[in-house]
């Protein structure tokens, strides 16, 4: 099997647009910050010292690669394929989200900015921007949802210990789309000293590609990994997606690799047919917002509808547009997995396997459960095990009934 | 002719400066709209901005995106907003009427379809704030066949050969935004907004309008000395939110503040 690097797919195109979906649909106000931008995002990238010295924060401080492990419990008492864990949850700060903030943080130093502001969800977009803010000395303010900074105070006081200053935002529904309104915001107000660091491969771009790219970094490694400890290619590749970071990383190095199902795992929340879930690409339609066109949850007028999951990080009515293209090309198959699926995915793996997954994991470790037993035992599946579950105990328990 | 340019030829001809009150269709209920429409064209308005509320309206401050939760808690859609441009139109054939708002709702009734029951409402002009040039290509063609203006902003941000090919894709006025930041920002800096706009009048004949940041009679004299339109919005916007239970005084207290300052941009 060839192990030449498979990374010729040439999308975005110069204007961010990835088939029809992408692009840079934001006020002018945002538009000389998104050049400015781009353009040293294309300088750097190119750099092999900004790529160096990548590489060796994410070897030496996010302690990289991550393993790939043989969940062979898991694998036997379903009765099906191999299982494969991509150990995100291993990273430093406990989720794949790192790998982008120490590239994003690598250009806002480069760039002179002494301020970074981020967006985030479930929260560990917010721990890892002020985790590498406080190693660099930055200046950094996190815009959470009310409701979230509510489901995920462990994630607040981790981030406000790191010495961010946490808003919480209290307009629209609360969550992690009106986080990213308010850090919008804030970026074309203070755009002069401030980096926005966006924490999925979403918005305006260039956000999509670079924040892919930093996290292609997953795929690479599973990769190569798979190939050394298989001798083969997986058969499948699971992923959970929100906005889709985890699951493009993991994806993206594998699309010329036609042999490879490749599958995003989206939040079913109470089911696709109550409405109440956070699945765009299962059941939405193309819109704009925030910056892209892309799958989005809206109702017949163009406004955008609340969502639901049970994760926080997999609240979002949109996604990253590469995931649309996928879709639309059939490269990518999407799917749902609904919170209370979800929840068994959670208590399974920790239970067989000792390991604990984040809520948004959890999604694709419940497909897995689902999708293992219909394969042969000498299939392979890898999922994208993006993060650990310590910051869900608190959730899980209230559905237990629990107080802690 | 379209309404925009003959309203702001005869601004030109008698030497005065265009006043251009923004407020959010709907806010704070879809009855109020019509009369407060016709209120700012008694009180001095030359040209109206009704914005279309969104409900993740990115590029504005607080006070608008307020706005657009009340218009949209009663129900304001896009097709709303084009009815009560209709019924404007039923007493006011003269005042230009410009839609700001963003791109989404647009896209879900089709660009076709908005443009030919915007036309057929009496709207004149388009504002789609995230629709940048490079994007609203197709969009903007179907528009302007429909006799639509298309008018763009343009930021302090914005480099030279952007505002050069924005004032070609431009029509009706251009809008320059006064400072960086969402709208309802402070810090309006007046001279460097003369700065730009005589930057920008060597690239182009089309009006140059100034929002962001115009607070009182004083600050939209100040601008209006230096450009063609004063656009008002959030302080409008502020005061409608402070007269959520008393809708009816809306109308007369929105546009007193309109009234003052067309006395000083006049004056």
């Amino acid at each position: 099997m060839s192990n030449e690097s498979t990374e010729k797919v040439v999308y975005p195109d110069a204007l961010g647009h990835f088939g029809p979906y992408g692009g840079r649909f934001v006020s002018e106000t945002l538009i000389g910050a998104l050049e400015e931008l781009e353009s040293v995002y294309n300088k750097l990238s190119a750099d092999p010292a900004f790529q160096a010295e990548f590489d060796h924060d994410l070897a030496y401080y996010v302690g990289r690669p991550s393993p790939l492990y043989h969940a062979e419990r898991l694998s036997r008492e379903l009765g099906g394929a191999q299982i494969y864990l991509k150990r995100e949850d291993l990273n430093h700060t406990g989720a794949h989200k790192v790998n982008n903030t120490i590239g994003q943080a690598l250009l806002a130093k480069y760039m002179g900015k002494p301020r970074v502001i981020a967006e985030t969800g479930a929260g560990q977009h917010g721990v890892a921007s002020a985790t590498v803010a406080a190693r660099l000395g930055l200046e950094c303010k996190v815009y959470m949802g009310a409701e979230d900074v509510k489901r995920q105070a462990l994630n607040v006081y981790r981030m406000r210990l790191l010495g961010a200053e946490v808003i919480p935002v209290t307009s629209g529904t609360r969550t992690l789309k009106d986080a990213m309104n308010e850090a919008m915001r804030d970026w074309v107000t203070n755009v002069d000293n401030t980096f926005y660091i966006i924490g999925t491969a979403a918005g305006p771009h260039p956000y999509p590609k670079l924040v892919r790219d930093f996290q292609c970094v997953i795929g690479r490694e599973t990769r190569e990994q798979c190939l050394k400890q298989t001798g083969r290619l997986p058969d499948v590749l699971l992923a959970c997606v929100g906005g889709g970071s985890n699951a493009i990383g993991m994806f993206h190095p594998f699309i010329e690799d036609r042999s490879v199902r490749m599958i995003g795992v989206e939040a079913g929340g109470y089911g696709l047919e109550t409405g109440q879930h956070a699945a765009p690409l299962s059941d939405g339609r193309p819109g704009v917002l925030h910056g892209m066109r892309t799958y989005l949850m809206e109702d017949d007028a163009g406004q955008i509808l609340p969502t639901h999951s049970v994760s926080a990080g997999l609240d979002y009515p949109g996604v990253g547009p590469e995931h649309a293209w996928l879709k639309d090309i059939g490269r990518a198959e999407y799917v749902a997995i609904n919170d209370d699926e979800a929840m068994q995915g959670f208590r399974t793996l920790t239970r067989v396997e000792g390991i604990m997954p984040a809520l948004e994991s959890s999604h694709a470790v419940a497909y897995a459960m689902k999708l293992a037993p219909t394969l042969r035992k000498d299939q392979t599946i890898v999922i994208n095990l993006s993060g650990r579950g310590d910051k869900d105990i608190h959730t899980v328990a209230t559905l237990d009934g629990i107080e802690m | 002719m379209s309404r925009i340019q003959t309203r702001f030829d005869a601004l030109r001809a008698s030497g005065r400066k265009a006043l251009i009150p923004y407020v959010t269709a709907g806010d704070p209920s879809p009855a109020v709209t019509l009369p407060l429409m016709h209120a700012l064209v008694a009180a001095g308005a030359d040209v109206l901005e009704l914005g279309v509320p969104f409900s993740d309206p990115m590029a504005d401050g607080p006070v608008i995106q307020l706005a657009c939760e009340r218009a949209l808690m009663h129900g304001t859609r896009l097709l709303d907003v084009l009815e009560i441009v209709a019924e404007f139109r039923k007493t006011d054939t003269e005042t230009p009427v410009v839609l700001m708002g963003y791109l989404n709702p647009i896209e879900a009734i089709g660009y076709a379809n908005f443009a030919e029951k915007a036309r057929a409402a009496g709207v004149d002009g388009v504002l789609t704030v995230d629709l940048p040039p490079e994007e609203g290509v197709e969009a903007n063609a179907i528009f302007r066949a429909q006799g639509l203006d298309t008018i763009y902003l343009m930021s302090p941000a914005t480099s030279d050969a952007r505002l050069r090919h924005i004032c070609q894709q431009g029509s009706g006025y251009l809008y320059y935004v006064s400072l960086k930041g969402v709208t309802g920002s402070a810090n309006l800096d007046v001279e460097a907004v003369a700065h730009k706009i005589t930057q920008m009048r060597e690239m182009t004949d089309l009006p140059l309008a100034v929002g962001f940041g115009i607070r009182d009679a004083a600050s939209a004299a100040a601008v209006s000395a230096v450009a063609d339109g004063v656009i008002v919005g959030s302080v409008l916007v502020n005061q409608i939110a402070e007269l959520v239970t008393a809708h009816e005084h809306i109308p007369a207290q929105v546009s007193a503040i309109i009234a003052e300052m067309r006395q000083a941009m006049d004056a």
